[in-house]
């Protein structure tokens, strides 16, 4: 069957359609046919109180026609075995780190208010390549080495932020960010707050974090579960070079505080993205691909993890609907919620300590919302709640494997 | 106190007795040169002089702001013990010569950041009565909508950044402040203040190491009143010499009771960061309450060290001295000010308490930027996506 593939169209602004459009009655037609009595119903829900909890149908909301804004390019085909977005239109191939300082470069150019500080940024080329190049370009104002003071320079970034500047910090791995953590906390998620609405803080907070290949205890963590709970940020982890370069360009147009978290071992993956300029929504998820039986929300890492288990699950008969969350605070609870009201079943790979994770999270916001919809209960696959070892097969048995999402699907699936 | 009197005062004001005083403050500007009460200490660089440029304005402007910034602060005192400001409450009286000092040498262009101890830098900085009241009380024409406290006063038209709870976190914040007037070329200076007690910080000489790497206008006062809480400072700090902390940043050591020297370094330390990069400048100064309203301040000093200071030292005094041996007021004339003075600040209250409190709706505005598509209701959304600029 053809893939369908919704991207980079001429026109872009007529063409816009907003993401729910893209439901999978496009595809294969459902093996259970009791499944359309529930999924046709659009969730659009006025929101201008907090107090709003039911799901009441509007007309839909369309998106306000950007000629810059492309969609998601959506993968169709079930066949489908990396999960890379790719668009119709001519592309440019690259690496994820070059996606990134493309997004980068091209928004240094775009707004002279934007500049990067970090360790070693600048005329070492960043740590992982993300900013090579960019000193020689902008020169030392804009693309600013630091010394090694994680919390003094991530103060620094906000205090420039509050002026108006557009800072983008970049934490050499994500871990040395908790040294910082009184300064994202209390001064970039609260500033906005405590003065009233007078000072925005329009920083991203930006470096590589996750497990890699045996770097030991302190430099594999994971901080997610750390930030979430920080009021006034926003967070979302990147998973493939097309959604690096847009959600990066969208972190640094956003006027709040964006943490975007990479991870150390995706920074060399391959993929084709469109020459012309797009940015990702922050807030959305991105379906990676659709099915039926059952709904496995992962993000960053634990997606190719999950494509792999989807081979497997497809051979088996399965046919799992992936979603990369990609927005980890707040949640797309809108496609999340379509996609359960299809499955009724899901199951959270993640990345994340088992205790207070992003999983947790969700499965308690899927449970308090979705509980009707949900046959089985939600099940989450973390890394386990201890320091990640040095030793390879110790540390593969941290976090999610195939096999096991491979269990847990059948067991789910009963 | 050494005073020196004016050789050259060209107008003789032929002074009717019974002439309002308000005449004084608008109409004179005869140059006055005071010399402050002590000599500059400085380190790695030269101290400025001990002659301050002022004027009859001036003088009656500090005396009438400080007064003002005085009966605010008791005023708060009162309305804490009658549980109307709930909470944390930092008061400044004693210290305010450093408020005023820093404000004659600077514009608003330059920016100010301190602590939490802020209620009379923001009214230096140009915020009302009303606003400090309101947002004491937690009302909503309080400067931060009531959604900030005692500890959050911020105002952005003056270059006023706050009003920070954490101690010694506003330093790197004000480092950033000064490297963003570097990266748009004003010709502006940030001074960000923090205590005896904050003069411990790590991120104080992290950020104070980049700003001297980097040159930046950053100048960083250390308002030293001699107690962080209830620590004196030989108990917390081997080198009791905080402007000699910066090590090869140099410093100055200046007499915080008198708003001429604070003045006058200021000015000093404005100049020098435009040109040479970041200067340290410890303001030795003494504050009456304890550390806060929950802290009776009597139990790690002595009441004779608290009225000990008050006699000799306490900075209104030191002007109405001031203003009386140059007969710029009489003494009657400065009471009726201070009278009217006491009236405003219970106007403000009055008019403070009548305000109302938040709208529940507040709750949840100004979490996120509103008007970019994202309206925050916990992490449960509920609306369609947000759009992008």
């Amino acid at each position: 069957m053809s893939a369908i593939l919704q991207g980079a169209g001429a026109g872009a602004a007529a063409a816009l359609t907003p993401f729910n459009s893209i439901d999978s009655n496009k595809f294969v037609a459902p093996s259970r046919s009791s499944l359309s009595v529930r999924s046709k119903s659009y969730i659009v829900a006025g929101s201008d109180d907090g107090t709003n909890k039911s799901f009441g149908s509007s007309s839909l909301i369309a998106r306000r026609s950007q000629p810059l804004m492309i969609p998601n390019a959506v993968t169709a085909t079930k066949a489908d075995t990396a999960a890379s977005s790719t668009s119709l239109k001519s592309g440019h191939e690259l690496l994820l780190y070059e996606a990134l300082q493309e997004g980068l470069e091209e928004e240094m150019d775009r707004d002279p208010h934007v500049c990067v500080m970090g360790e070693d940024v600048g005329h070492y080329g960043g740590s992982y390549k993300v900013t090579k190049g960019l000193a020689d370009k902008f020169g030392d104002l804009r693309v600013l080495d630091t010394p090694i003071c994680e919390n003094a320079f991530t103060g620094m970034g906000i205090g420039a932020a509050m002026t108006g500047l557009r800072p983008i910090i970049e934490g050499m791995n994500m871990g040395f960010l908790l040294l910082a953590f009184n300064q994202i906390s209390n001064n970039c998620g609260m500033l906005h707050y405590t003065s009233g609405g007078q000072f925005t803080i329009p920083v991203v907070i930006r470096g590589p974090g996750g497990v890699g290949r045996q770097l030991g205890a302190e430099h594999s963590q994971r901080l997610e579960s750390y930030f979430q709970s920080i009021p006034g940020i926003q967070m979302v982890a990147c998973s493939t070079p097309y959604n690096a370069k847009g959600l990066m360009k969208a972190a640094i147009r956003s006027e709040n505080p964006v943490i975007l978290f990479e991870h150390v071992l995706l920074y060399n993956l391959k993929e084709s993205i469109p020459d012309e300029e797009y940015i990702c929504n922050l807030e959305e998820a991105e379906m990676v691909r659709p099915g039926e039986h059952i709904t496995i929300l992962t993000y960053s890492r634990m997606r190719y993890h999950v494509m792999q288990a989807a081979k497997t699950l497809v051979n088996k008969g399965y046919d799992p609907e992936v979603i990369d969350i990609r927005s980890l605070k707040p949640f797309d609870l809108h496609t999340i919620g379509n996609s359960v009201k299809k499955t009724h079943r899901v199951l959270i790979v993640e990345e994340c300590m088992r205790t207070g994770g992003i999983g947790a999270s969700l499965t308690a916001a899927i449970n308090e919302n979705f509980h009707d919809y949900l046959d089985a209960p939600v099940m989450c696959l973390s890394s386990q709640d201890v320091p990640t070892p040095y030793a390879g097969t110790l540390e593969e048995w941290t976090v999610v494997q195939p096999a096991q999402i491979v269990t847990a699907v059948e067991q789910l699936c009963q | 106190m050494a005073l020196s009197r004016l050789s050259s005062r060209s107008n003789g004001i032929a002074r009717p007795f019974s002439a309002a005083f308000n005449r004084f403050i608008s109409t004179d500007t005869t140059p006055i040169t005071i010399e402050t009460s002590l000599p500059f200490t400085a380190h790695l660089c030269d101290p400025p002089s001990r002659s301050v440029e002022s004027s009859s304005q001036e003088l009656l402007d500090f005396f009438r702001t400080m007064a003002l910034m005085r009966r605010m602060e008791i005023a708060a005192d009162s309305l804490y013990k009658a549980k109307l400001i709930r909470g944390f409450c930092h008061l400044y009286d004693g210290q305010e010569a450093v408020a005023i000092g820093m404000e004659a040498a600077i514009t608003k262009k330059d920016a100010i950041i301190t602590a939490y101890r802020d209620h009379c830098i923001f009214l230096g900085r140009g915020g009302s009565l009303h606003e400090v009241f309101s947002e004491l009380m937690g009302r909503q024409a309080g400067c931060s909508k009531g959604k900030g406290g005692s500890m959050h006063f911020y105002k952005k038209d003056s270059s006023f950044y706050g009003g920070h709870g954490i101690v010694g976190a506003q330093v790197p914040l004000g480092c950033g402040v000064a490297f963003a007037q570097k990266y748009n070329k004003e010709e502006a200076v940030t001074f960000a203040l923090y205590g005896d007690g904050a003069a411990n910080q790590g991120q104080l000489f992290e950020a104070l190491n980049i700003s001297a790497l980097w040159d930046l206008p950053a100048i960083l006062v250390c308002e030293n009143n001699h107690y962080g809480m209830g620590t004196a400072e030989w108990r917390a700090a081997k080198s009791p010499s905080y402007y000699k902390r910066g090590d090869y940043v140099p410093g100055l050591k200046v007499d915080g009771m008198d708003a001429f020297a604070v003045k006058q370094a200021c000015k000093f330390a404005k100049d020098h960061a435009l040109e040479k990069g970041p200067i340290i400048l410890e303001m030795d100064t003494y504050r009456y309450h304890g550390h806060s309203m929950s802290d009776p301040g009597s139990t790690y000093r002595t009441r004779d060290e608290i009225s000990g200071v008050r006699q000799e030292r306490d900075p209104i005094e030191r002007i109405k001295k001031l203003v009386l041996s140059h007969d710029l007021a009489t003494e009657k004339e400065l009471k009726d000010m201070e009278k009217e003075i006491r009236k405003e600040v219970d106007d403000a209250i009055a008019k403070a308490k009548d305000c109302p409190m938040p709208e529940p709706s507040e709750l949840f505005t100004n979490v996120y930027v509103k008007g970019f598509g994202t309206e925050s209701f916990g992490p449960d959304r509920k609306e369609v996506k947000a759009a992008l600029p």
